[in-house]
């Protein structure tokens, strides 16, 4: 498998340099451009719709099991703004959902 | 929250007190660096390609997808462009921390953004919304899951075909738990429930019709849209 290292090198190093440059321009652009509260607004709304977008089509994915582990989760952070607790407590329900339901 | 920019630092008790807070994360992120390291190797990667990719890209999410594309003779522009796509998120991502990077030194800023994978960032964001002022957590959030990531990518390469599915022992839930938990904590009020109604409804939609990782670029957008076009009303 070891047939065209060079290629494997190029694609290893292409992908670590435009990985990068997605870490690097947001800072990047975001330092240079003068922002106006508008601008604020839009960079201070992205961070609750990232998290959102991360979890919402893996959620509606799942079934009851990881719905109600989220409940769990998402509770228990409201309640006692422990991340620990809030993950923990996700994962073991999730684990015991899934027992259940076989 | 705006910080100013004097109170910034930039030390190791930031790197030490980010590294300590990722470590249960970066528990989660290790048991998927083995599955990584256990797929890397029936795809046929030498431990060589594994650990370069995990250790130079150090973005999972991509580094899963590539493996599909991973067949002789490589496709490397196909890698390249994909690999771009499903990391666009990271631009919405840098973006945000600028209240608090962009003072710093460009080794300090630049160099700490190679360190940035969504849970380190959502983690940072969290710590230093909550009045933090210490840049450098996010270089520790970042060092603890590298040496996870690289680490499992190793061990799952080399022993992984011995260890079962994550699924099994409900680990897989570990990173919607976490996120749902930061998730509540940056929750501002009623004028958060449009933007992140917006942002749902549009990954939903996009995830289900455009493959890689679109929907977490589209939700974002259409999250920090709704905010600026509410702007002020």
């Amino acid at each position: 498998m070891a047939a065209e290292p060079q290629a494997s090198i190029l694609a290893i190093a292409g992908m670590a340099l435009v990985t990068y440059l997605t870490r690097a321009a947001g800072l990047f652009i975001a330092t240079r451009v003068r922002l106006i509260p508008r601008t604020e607004a839009f960079l201070a709304g992205i961070p609750g719709a990232v998290l959102i977008s991360i979890i919402l089509p893996g959620l509606a994915r799942g079934g009851p099991a990881e719905w109600a582990a989220a409940a769990v989760s998402l509770g228990l952070a409201l309640k006692t703004r422990n991340l620990l607790a809030a993950m923990l407590a996700g994962v073991a329900a999730v684990w015991a959902l899934r027992q259940l339901g076989g | 929250m705006r910080p100013a920019p004097s109170r910034i630092t930039f030390g190791w008790d930031g790197v030490r007190a980010g590294f300590a807070r990722t470590l249960p994360v970066a528990l989660g992120v290790a048991s998927y660096g083995l599955v990584y390291g256990v797929l890397a190797r029936q795809a046929g990667l030498s431990l060589g390609e594994g650990l370069g990719l995990s250790g130079l890209v150090f973005a999972g999410a991509s580094q899963f997808v590539a493996l599909d594309l991973w067949v002789h003779p490589l496709p490397v522009s196909a890698l390249i462009l994909t690999t771009l796509a499903v990391n666009l998120r990271h631009v919405l991502m840098g973006a945000t921390l600028r209240p608090w990077f962009g003072g710093l030194t460009p080794l300090q800023a630049y160099g700490s953004m190679f360190f940035m994978v969504d849970e380190g960032w959502a983690l940072t964001l969290t710590e230093l919304n909550a009045g933090g002022c210490r840049a450098s957590f996010l270089l520790g959030t970042g060092l603890a899951l590298y040496l996870a990531w690289v680490g499992s990518t190793g061990l799952g390469m080399t022993a992984g075909a011995l260890l079962g599915d994550p699924a099994r022992l409900g680990m897989d839930f570990a990173f919607t738990a976490m996120f749902l938990a930061l998730l509540a904590g940056m929750w501002r009020g009623k004028r958060d429930l449009l933007p992140w109604l917006a942002a749902g409804a549009v990954a939903l939609l996009v995830e289900h019709f455009a493959p890689g990782k679109w929907h977490i670029v589209a939700g974002g957008l259409a999250g920090g849209l709704t905010g600026a076009l509410r702007h002020g009303r």
